[in-house]
């Protein structure tokens, strides 16, 4: 939304009116502003700052995309900024006084979105990249590790309500939050299964998980599962089960 | 001989009489006064209406955790004090007070084991609060369900975690009092007046403090910095440019329970005033409030000396800030700086923008946030976070334009004030 200069009111408005305003100390400038929608997507564009518009974000820097995610785990995540079970600064102080129905009504928002996804990041080494390909579709049964794709599906796209796609995200944010998982400073509610599942992998897990995660390319239909494919191998206290 | 040796008893004696008279504990003038018994349920509901007006929820509870548990960092110049859990928990919270020893905490500032109580806690407001209050507050913290948790010790810089100089502080800066009210005034005044300087304790924030954290009663409600959070409470004066002079009480009262008014809205730590307790309040008491608050007088200050930057460098900086302005905030805050009403607030005559500090209006240029979601305005808009794409030589230069805009005068922002706020702010 571009803020029209004088020289727009001009041309808009015949010249009789803007001088009649102008005599009658009408409020021009409610003539020269565009009307601020009553809209959810306004009251949110505090958010798009960093997530880019609609919530695409991008395949660089740090912030992850919120677009398209199922509404039930943005929902999760905006009380878990709140609620203290997650610390990103910048967050916590964006919902601090915010109401369940407006956070609630926040989720929904970017849940509907579905903005082209950006490229994919580039690869990491082939070593790498066969271990993160391992770890996120077939997982390690040495370790009863299963796969991320046990949960977020065979396309990785998420299901609803509760678990989110693991695509179209930054390598830095998702290495960044596995860490934060094994280190307590990310939560969710509990059984807090990503927490028992983290711990068993190694920084160079990590590490793989992330760079092979952040190099797939996005179909732009990659939409949430409505249901998982088949039974989740564990018990997840954000996914209603 | 030398004076030392002949005078050294004396000074010796003149010592201990001012050290024994520094530390010999504070009288209480004012009488117990009258106490109603109510029946244990009306007093409960009174008492949870004293918490909420009080705020206690919002010190006692720390980010997600029980409520009254305490453990909430407040963070002073002085080190780091962790609020105490008030639930009535036996080892751990208030579960062994008596209502006598609540309400000398209170009133005296003196805890059960007759240990002083730091200013943190702000004592010097609740001397005021009526012994009824203290008494509903009390029961009503006894009616929630006790919770075993122990928070941590204070962490306090040398000499101040020395506990025993709280009898020296008292001595010097406290007096225990109590709400006279003024008879010349109405009821809803004295309400109002109530409210201010006791249970909501305003001074705590918008009162500065002097070095040893007493605040200065003499300078009223004219605004303070707000040291370890890294904000600026505004004055609350009848001041034109600073306070409240040019805001209706009508407008006072609206932006007390919605958080947004035609012109204004609450953010930082106010937004969590206004979110915990103030929206909650009946109407007749946040009138009252207003009431009192524009009953305060303009309080002189020291004028901001406006231009501090030499010519060439003002127009380059009035130049980029107005150029980024069109470009990143006049579609909200409109070309005019008059903002939409109840959705984005004014930044022209905007007190928070050209007020005493422009400690706010460089927070909120950098780190945006929303109002608080209240009854009266349930869905907020937002204000952008400039932080990740602005430098701070924009950061200055916007918020230089809009504090010097329209009719607005007040200092130049420099870059290296920005830079100090860049870290988002912590609760």
């Amino acid at each position: 939304m571009k803020l029209r200069n004088g020289g727009a009111l001009w041309g808009k408005w015949p010249n009789w009116l803007v001088g009649y305003a102008l005599l009658t100390g009408v409020a021009v400038t409610a003539y020269a502003e565009e009307v601020i929608p009553d809209t959810i997507g306004q009251r949110v564009k505090a958010c798009v700052a960093c997530h880019g518009d609609q919530g695409r974000a991008s395949n660089s820097g740090y912030y992850p995309r919120i677009a398209g995610k199922p509404e039930g785990y943005l929902y999760n995540q905006l009380l878990n900024f709140r609620d203290g079970r997650r610390n990103y600064p910048a967050m916590v102080y964006m919902v601090t006084g915010l109401t369940d129905d407006y956070l609630r009504e926040i989720a929904h928002f970017f849940a509907q979105q579905h903005p082209p996804y950006p490229a994919p990041q580039t690869p990491a080494s082939a070593q790498e990249m066969t271990l993160g390909a391992a770890l996120v579709n077939k997982g390690d049964a040495a370790r009863v590790l299963p796969a991320c794709a046990a949960c977020h599906g065979p396309a990785l796209a998420g299901v609803e309500p509760g678990i989110p796609s693991l695509l179209g995200l930054p390598r830095d944010y998702l290495f960044a939050q596995l860490n934060n998982w094994k280190n307590g400073e990310r939560k969710a509610a509990t059984p807090d299964c990503m927490h028992g599942i983290v711990g068993k992998l190694s920084a160079a897990d990590m590490t793989a998980v992330a760079a092979w995660l952040s190099s797939q390319p996005v179909a732009n239909e990659n939409r949430p599962a409505a249901q998982p494919a088949s039974p989740l191998p564990l018990r997840c206290g954000s996914m209603p089960q | 001989m030398k004076p030392i040796y002949k005078y050294g008893g004396t000074v010796a004696l003149l010592f201990i009489v001012a050290l024994v008279g520094l530390t010999w504990p504070v009288s209480d003038p004012t009488p117990a006064g009258p106490r109603t018994h109510a029946a244990p349920a009306d007093l409960i509901e009174r008492g949870r209406y004293v918490a909420t007006a009080g705020n206690c929820m919002g010190c006692h509870t720390v980010r997600g955790g029980t409520p009254y548990a305490g453990g909430r960092v407040l963070r002073t110049q002085y080190g780091n004090f962790y609020t105490p859990n008030i639930t009535p928990d036996t080892e751990t919270g208030l579960g062994k007070w008596t209502a006598d020893e609540f309400w000398q905490a209170l009133h005296l500032g003196r805890s059960r084991n007759g240990q002083l109580l730091y200013p943190a806690f702000p004592y010097p407001s609740y001397t005021r609060v009526s012994r009824d209050d203290s008494d509903a507050l009390f029961a009503y913290l006894r009616s929630l369900p006790a919770v075993k948790q122990r928070n941590p010790s204070h962490q306090l810089q040398f000499p101040y975690d020395q506990r025993v100089l709280l009898r020296v502080w008292q001595r010097l800066y406290f007096a225990p009092g109590s709400y006279v009210p003024d008879t010349r005034e109405s009821a809803s005044w004295n309400r109002g007046a109530y409210l201010v300087e006791g249970l909501g304790h305003c001074a705590a924030c918008h009162t500065s403090r002097n070095e040893l954290g007493a605040t200065d009663a003499h300078a009223g409600l004219t605004g303070a910095n707000l040291i370890g959070l890294g904000w600026y409470a505004p004055s609350l004066s009848a001041s034109i440019g600073t306070g409240l002079g040019t805001m209706p009480q009508q407008e006072v009262a609206t932006l007390l329970k919605a958080g947004v008014s035609y012109h204004s809205a609450v953010f930082g730590p106010m937004a969590e005033v206004v979110s915990g307790s103030l929206q909650h309040l009946k109407d007749d008491d946040v009138d009252a409030i207003a009431r009192y608050l524009k009953s305060l007088p303009a309080q002189e200050h020291d004028v901001d000396a406006a231009p501090t930057l030499p010519e060439d460098e003002r127009i380059g900086t009035m130049a980029l800030g107005k150029h980024l302005y069109e470009q990143n905030c006049a579609s909200c805050h409109r070309a005019d700086g008059q903002g939409v009403a109840g959705k984005y607030p004014s930044l022209a005559g905007n007190p928070v923008v050209v007020g005493g500090s422009a400690v706010n209006a460089i927070r909120i240029v950098l780190h945006g946030g929303f109002p608080p979601a209240t009854r009266l305005n349930p869905r907020p808009y937002g204000m952008p976070p400039f932080e990740p794409t602005f430098t701070d030589k924009e950061v200055a230069a916007v918020t230089s334009f809009i504090r010097n805009a329209w009719h607005n005068r007040a200092s130049y922002v420099s870059p290296n004030e920005v830079d100090a706020y860049r870290a988002v702010p912590e609760s």
